[in-house]
């Protein structure tokens, strides 16, 4: 792992191995590290891997497809998640369905997981919405809509976090909330994802510090994908990410980012614990863009020779089909994953093509809850003038 | 939850005080209701405008937070996604710039960005302005920002009885509210009156009748503008005054009728006058009133640069003899 022995560890002692269960070619090998999460394991069979495979083939898929379309100019700007599938699979597969996740920009597979359908993704990217889909609606299992500035969310996911223990205190009629105190059982958690660049703004730093204090049942996942666009993380960070968070007093640990089942197991594990009133976690996730940082940048201007194709040896997707070929699945799945993902692709870019544009009237609409005399009176200006072209044209 | 005694009689409080028993209704009234800020718990916040709360509401419903502002309005955002209802405390105006991201990216367009499923009904409540004779960023009028971002309302109150409801409406709406405090006036008494109907929020208010010359403003330049008009009266000069009250959006009729009776106007403020509240005011009145104008609208406002130090604050902040300077020249035209 490149950022695993990057620096001279000035905070005493080696860092341990990342926890990780599947070798690079998908053998089940773990880590000495991983055998303490090996129990959450317990429970997932090949079912539940096949699925976890449908999923990142499937979102491959169509993320492939929106980068074509922003090149083909459908699509004002697309951000790839190709190689982050595997943290992101096991991840949100260790959710429960009361859960609450408050994504970046990139958490297509963990957004269309929780429900959020891919088309109400891409439609943001089309330039038709500056949301997608309805938070409130459980279809959306959740979902908080994307934040694109870097760290905004981490604050809203801790005060949903807070507020989930302020619910518990007010069922059990508990009115006091002490600086410092042990966290209360929710029976849901919170998580929120952003990546190693934003981990060097104040927002994720200062959620820390309110997750910590007010022992939030929250899970911060950071996905260190090695680069903030062309920026590599040793500008950000003089350690690995992961031991920011133990100095602010929460649990942290570092994840081979390219393991579904190591992202299962630890963010089970850390769910649960922030559900039952342990506090927040973090993870660290060590994974790697394969694509651009999005459709607007070019990695061959500053990534090393050699660092793509050493990651895509350790591609998320090839080594979970290795266990599943370990497991005795044969190649009639695998060819029917993906064609299954290929014709769905095909689906979703047709639907993106024929999105249709807003209302313009809804640009006025939701500014407010309650009348604003002057956005009303702009509203009927604007009705008024686009009337009147419809008039000359008649 | 213990039965909260909140104002019953027609009583003369200071403005702190009257906001703070507004916040002591509002909480009684709905257990959304929830405060958060900087030492606004044992202490009751610098200005005391908390106080007593903790005590009466539990510290699960009276907020000591971390000391970051940022963490402050985003965490609040994140409690609202929760359906809770935050009020926050921004210790001091000139603090307010590190959660002016959460404020302007985020808090303003949430509502917008989720097409009206999601309402933000927070309240942050900011002591500002000059008059108080303090250091560095704590004498400061940052309410332009604000009023120029869509998504937000912003708010003075001059009075104790309009801070008393307004701070209660502010938290009763569904938007987003900035409530600017005018720490010059926290210690100044005036009768509050719980049983009268309030007006609704964002209604400006004639706080004087006069015929020769219209002047508006809100805050504690109301009492600036009233001792102006004092002054002019025994000169032989009717002022109008205007309260305005609210920031934005600004209630326009009152103002335009005003003008339109009197023909002369002066906006007053203590901010800098460059693209400032008295600078959109002044450009509605010429567009909005502009045969009822016997002469150019003035602004009188603090100068453009940073808040002074101190001992030369008198001479930034507009007085009364600077507001009747203003009127001179527009009754001179």
């Amino acid at each position: 792992m490149s950022t695993h022995s990057m620096i001279d560890p000035l905070h005493g002692g080696a860092d341990p191995e990342p926890i990780r269960f599947l070798d690079d070619d998908g053998a089940y090998a773990p880590s000495a590290t991983a055998a303490a999460f090996a129990d959450e394991l317990a429970n997932v069979g090949v079912d539940d891997f096949s699925q976890w495979y449908r999923d990142m083939v499937g979102t491959r898929a169509f993320d492939t497809e929106c980068t074509h379309l922003q090149r083909q100019g459908q699509l004002a700007l697309w951000v790839p998640s190709v190689g982050q599938e595997g943290c992101q699979v096991g991840l949100v597969r260790a959710t429960e369905p009361q859960d609450h996740v408050f994504p970046a920009y990139r958490e297509h597979l963990v957004a269309n997981v929780r429900g959020v359908d891919r088309l109400a993704i891409a439609a943001q990217f089309r330039g038709m919405t500056h949301g997608g889909w309805d938070i409130t609606d459980p279809a959306n299992g959740n979902v908080h809509l994307y934040t694109l500035v870097l760290g905004s969310q981490t604050q809203h996911a801790t005060g949903h976090a807070l507020g989930q223990v302020l619910d518990a205190k007010r069922r059990a009629g508990d009115t006091a909330l002490d600086a410092g105190e042990a966290g209360i059982e929710t029976g849901e958690a919170t998580m929120v994802f952003y990546g190693d660049g934003t981990s060097s703004q104040g927002d994720p730093n200062e959620a820390m510090v309110f997750a910590a204090s007010y022992q939030t049942p929250e899970v911060f996942v950071v996905q260190n994908n090695g680069w903030a666009i062309s920026v590599p993380v040793t500008r950000q960070s003089r350690t690995p990410l992961y031991r920011r968070a133990l100095g602010f007093g929460i649990r942290a640990v570092q994840i081979d980012g390219n393991d579904p089942l190591a992202a299962y197991a630890v963010g089970r594990r850390y769910l649960r614990l922030a559900r039952e009133g342990a506090g927040p976690g973090y993870i660290e996730a060590l994974t790697y863009r394969i694509g651009a940082h999005t459709t607007a940048d070019d990695p061959t201007r500053y990534r090393p020779d050699g660092e793509l194709e050493a990651w895509q040896l350790r591609d998320p997707i090839r080594r979970l089909e290795g266990h599943l070929r370990s497991l005795g699945v044969d190649d009639a799945f695998f060819a029917e994953v993906a064609e299954t993902a290929d014709r769905e692709a095909k689906v979703v870019r047709d639907q993106i093509l024929t999105l249709p544009a807003p209302d313009p009237d809804s640009m006025f609409a939701h500014v407010y809850a309650e009348p604003h005399p002057r956005i009303d009176e702009q509203r009927a200006w604007f009705a008024r003038y686009e009337s009147s072209f419809e008039e000359s044209t008649a | 939850m213990t039965e909260i005694a909140t104002l019953a009689e027609r009583t003369t409080l200071p403005v702190a005080r009257a906001i703070n028993e507004g916040l002591r209704t509002a909480m009684a009234a709905d257990d959304r209701v929830l405060l958060m800020g900087e030492d606004i718990g044992p202490l009751g916040g610098v200005f005391r405008v908390t106080d007593k709360l903790q005590a009466e509401f539990g510290s699960a419903r009276v907020l000591d937070t971390p000391l970051a502002e940022a963490g402050i309005v985003g965490s609040a955002i994140g409690l609202a996604l929760r359906g809770y209802r935050p009020v926050v405390e921004i210790q001091f105006d000139g603090f307010i710039f590190p959660a002016f991201n959460q404020i302007t990216t985020q808090l303003a367009k949430i509502r917008a960005r989720h097409d009206g499923m999601v309402d933000m009904p927070i309240v942050i409540r900011v002591p500002y302005g000059g008059h108080i004779n303090s250091i560095e960023h704590h004498e400061e009028s940052p309410e332009a920002y604000f009023a120029h971002t869509p998504g937000l309302r912003v708010v003075a109150p001059s009075t104790a009885n309009d801070a008393y409801w307004m701070i209660q409406q502010s938290i009763a709406s569904n938007d987003p509210v900035l409530f600017f405090e005018p720490k010059a006036k926290y210690w100044h008494k005036g009768e509050v009156d719980p049983a009268a109907p309030a007006v609704e929020l964002h209604q400006s208010r004639v706080a004087r009748v006069g015929t020769d010359c219209t002047v508006v403003g809100f805050g504690a330049m109301v009492t600036t503008l009233l001792q102006a008009a004092e002054i002019a009266q025994a000169e032989g000069t009717s002022i109008e005054v205007i309260d305005l009250r609210t920031v934005s959006p600004i209630d326009y009729e009152p103002l335009l009728a005003s003008v339109r009776k009197t023909g002369r106007l002066v906006v007053a403020q203590e901010a800098s006058g460059n693209a400032s509240v008295g600078s959109e005011i002044a450009a509605t009145v010429a567009e909005r009133a502009f045969y009822s104008l016997q002469a150019p609208v003035l602004r009188v406002s603090g100068y453009d640069v940073p808040f002074p130090a101190a001992a030369i604050e008198p001479l930034f902040l507009p007085d009364a003899d600077r507001v009747l300077e203003a009127v001179d020249r527009t009754m001179h035209y």
